[in-house]
């Protein structure tokens, strides 16, 4: 296949499980608003934005940290290139690009979601309407990676698709915990001390997993279970560990058919290996904010080596 | 427009309403319809069209839109005998047309005999001097050929266009016959139309008979130039090299080393050895022809010299498509063939003669005038639709540098009903079949595309100016 064409698939997937992660921060956010005084809610759209790494552009426009100023310029600002709308569309574009490459199922997935979403979005999202929007937001996602699922060859187009899927995973859940533990956990001695459930409950629901960890913890709050859960759980699929259980498998398909593997396979390797060996006390030891720090940049290198080994640009 | 108009041919209804032999059965289906459902399928059309993204963007449109080329569910039939009897000049036409491109850039044969004059390809920007003494694989020019026909009578097919640098339009006759049989299974059971699904593979086996001698014997590697996402028929591209099985290229893939043209793949370069471009000549090489050009490849063209790829359709065959060198296709039909034409032109007059442009001049409210360069319905006048402004305006141009324009009658364009909220109401149609060239012979698509023009009245068809599509049925009898 073409090196353009892994580019554009790659980040096709990327730009879709971004897009949907947003939308799962915002419904987690928006919860939080609901349910906290303005101050709290304040602090919870702030920490949602530096997440986003959209807190800035957010700053310029000098509005208020309202849940409709928040969610209107997160989904559709204008000027906003990181908004849910502009990586729909930037899906979009690729998977035209890509469309030799992808199944017609898929591509009706897609350009259907962006059809749905551009108009949900045409105008400000009310509050009432929040909710439903946020909803086809993942809803969209969660058709595309069906299509994806049920009608894709499992070839190095597949290969490139999920390696996309799980490098922005990885990443957007590095990133939520990160800035929820550093928000609320400014200093190591408050580690096992109680928590505001509150809060902690809602890093679980931004990644869909609060009735999943509930069931397995059967509801003990605690930084370290949680932390544990979320970075080294690989029955999690949205945890760091089985993010790099996906790439490893995936990037292991396309090093066996080019029959050679290269920088990203050594790369991936001592990531996972940290994910593999390390428990959450070692972990905590060295900090975890550290930690993720460092796991963010890696998961970088690993998508630039991708992209160097397979020739994604001339 | 009346005069012309009373004169119209409807090829479904006969001047007193009867039914032709061609849409017979059809009609006898379109009785049983009831009105409404057939409404409700015309919007379930659009929105497959819509869904599957078969759109194609407006140039100059804001933000590249993407828009749909309407589609009316009324089928355009044509009987077996009337086909064979076009293919026929439609094959000898395409003929023709590539032994004049291989003796323009040869000996120039019709140009010593005196049957063509020199100043129509001296100092035209589509004849290539790059190409002369050159000659492609397999000997074909023109591997891909749209000729625009027109109808204004029982037996009476006219040929308005050669379309012989890159045609465009079958991606829209293979998805609306798509979509008629997904609408109206039941229709096709009870009346046999000619297939035309398996063009894709005709023309991949077109292209790979045309592959350089260099090719890997058995499977050569086809792949298909397009200029990119933007472009208006970049859906047209994808869905050629989808159902070809080929890699869908941009000129950023493509790369010249070791005296091929390669592509580069998650694996490496690997060589093309036949190229179906959709790039225009002009961008084809920066090299060789316009050095700004992005879409193109470097030194393509030294490689398509050495023999080391097939370039469909070969550079420099746009002086087929040329307006005034159309006015000369009897001529060239005759000269090639040494048969008369099968096909008709349109009568026209090329006003770079002085007695021509008189007529022309005097006669302007009743007469299409159109650029001899151009396409897409861009930049022509129809007399018989312009306001006194628009005429005023236009003959200034045409004083300005009459050799840019022919002329030709207002046709009396045949008509084929289409859906409105009012019942069946007839428009102007023309066709554009679809011809395959290589080595191994000439292979026409039953049918083509159909195009309509959707206002009442109107003689403009092009899907940029507000024309529609309908699905082109040759029937199996």
């Amino acid at each position: 296949m073409l090196g353009r064409t892994a580019n554009g698939i790659f980040w096709m997937y990327r730009y879709l499980e971004r897009a949907e992660n947003t939308a799962r921060l915002l419904e987690a956010g928006h919860r939080m608003a609901l349910t906290r005084g303005t101050v709290a809610a304040n602090e919870e759209w702030r920490s949602i934005l530096t997440t986003l790494g959209q807190l800035a552009p957010f700053q310029a426009l000098e509005v208020d940290f309202t849940s409709a100023h928040v969610c209107d310029f997160v989904l559709r600002g204008k000027g906003n290139p990181q908004s849910v709308i502009a990586m729909l569309e930037l899906a979009r574009i690729n998977a035209r690009a890509c469309r030799t490459s992808i199944t017609l199922e898929v591509w009706e997935a897609i350009n259907e979601g962006w059809m749905t979403l551009r108009d949900l979005l045409a105008r400000p999202v009310r509050e009432a309407s929040l909710g439903n929007v946020l909803a086809a937001i993942r809803r969209e996602s969660t058709i595309a990676r069906g299509a994806t699922h049920g009608s894709m060859l499992r070839n190095e187009i597949y290969s490139f698709a999920r390696a996309g899927t799980f490098i922005e995973r990885a990443d957007n859940t590095a990133r939520i915990l990160d800035v929820k533990y550093y928000l609320l956990l400014p200093s190591l001695a408050y580690v096992g001390t109680p928590l505001d459930t509150a809060q902690w409950d809602n890093v679980l629901r931004s990644l869909s997993g609060e009735r999943a960890y509930r069931w397995l913890n059967a509801g003990r709050m605690d930084a370290r279970s949680i932390a544990d859960f979320v970075v080294l759980d690989r029955r999690f699929p949205r945890s760091l560990a089985f993010c790099y259980a996906a790439l490893r498998e995936n990037l292991g398909a396309l090093a066996q058919l080019h029959g050679q593997e290269g920088e990203a396979d050594v790369l991936l390797r001592e990531v996972d290996q940290l994910l593999n060996e390390g428990t959450i006390e070692a972990i905590f030891e060295r900090g975890l904010h550290e930690f993720l720090g460092r796991f963010i940049v890696r998961n970088q290198a690993v998508a630039s080596a991708i992209a160097e080994q397979y020739r994604f640009v001339a | 427009m009346s005069a012309p108009h009373s004169a119209q041919f409807d090829e479904m209804y006969a001047p007193d309403g009867t039914v032709r032999r061609a849409y017979s059965e059809y009609d006898a289906w379109l009785g049983e319809q009831d009105r409404l459902s057939l409404r409700h399928k015309g919007a379930e059309a659009e929105s497959v069209f819509r869904r599957t993204g078969i759109t194609f963007n407006v140039y100059g449109e804001h933000d590249a839109e993407e828009r749909l080329i309407p589609f009316d569910m009324v089928p355009r039939i044509i009987t077996g005998s009337e086909w064979r009897r076009l293919s026929r000049g439609i094959e000898q036409r395409v003929r023709a047309i590539n032994a004049f491109m291989h003796d323009l850039y040869h000996r120039q044969e019709i140009i010593r005999s005196g049957r063509l004059p020199e100043r129509l390809f001296r100092n035209n920007d589509a004849w290539l001097p790059q190409m002369v003494g050159f000659t492609p694989p397999g000997g074909v020019y023109t591997h891909i050929v749209g000729i625009d026909l027109v109808r204004t009578g029982p037996d009476e097919f006219l040929v308005l266009e050669d379309n012989a640098r890159t045609p465009s339009g079958v991606s829209y006759m293979l998805e609306n016959r798509e979509t008629m049989m997904a609408m109206f299974p039941e229709l096709f059971s009870r009346v046999k139309v000619q297939p035309v699904s398996n063009y894709p593979r005709r023309l991949a086996k077109s292209l790979a008979a045309c592959a350089p001698e260099c090719a890997s014997a058995g499977s050569p590697t086809v792949a298909v130039l397009t200029p990119g996402i933007y472009n208006s028929a970049y859906f047209e591209h994808a869905f050629l090299a989808d159902q070809m099985g080929a890699e869908l290229v941009e000129g950023s893939d493509l790369r010249v080393f070791d005296g091929r043209v390669q592509m580069r793949t998650t694996a490496g370069y690997q060589p093309i050895d036949v190229l179906y471009r959709r790039v225009d000549d002009d961008f084809l090489d920066p090299l060789t022809f316009n050095p700004a050009s992005v879409l193109g490849v470097p030194g393509i063209m030294d490689v398509y010299r050495a023999g080391r790829i097939t370039i469909a359709n070969a550079p420099g065959t746009g002086i087929g498509d040329d307006k005034a060198v159309y006015s000369f296709m009897p001529e060239i039909v005759e000269f090639y063939t040494g048969e008369k034409p099968l096909l008709r032109n349109v009568q026209t007059w090329r006003c770079a003669d002085a007695d021509s442009l008189a007529y022309v001049l005097d006669n302007l409210p009743e007469l299409v005038v159109k650029e001899v360069h151009g396409s897409g319905g861009y930049g022509m006048l129809v007399g018989p639709t312009a306001s006194r402004r628009e005429i005023a305006r236009f003959r200034e141009k045409l004083v300005a540098r009459p050799a840019n324009y022919i002329a030709q009658p207002t046709l009396a364009l045949s008509t084929v009903p289409i859906f409105t909220r009012a019942g069946l109401a007839p428009r102007h149609v023309d066709l554009r079949p679809f011809v395959l060239m290589s080595p191994g012979g000439i292979d026409i698509t039953p049918g083509g595309l159909t195009r309509v023009a959707l206002k009442k009245g109107s003689l403009v068809v092009n899907s940029s100016q507000g024309g529609g599509t309908k699905d082109s049925w040759v029937l199996d009898d």
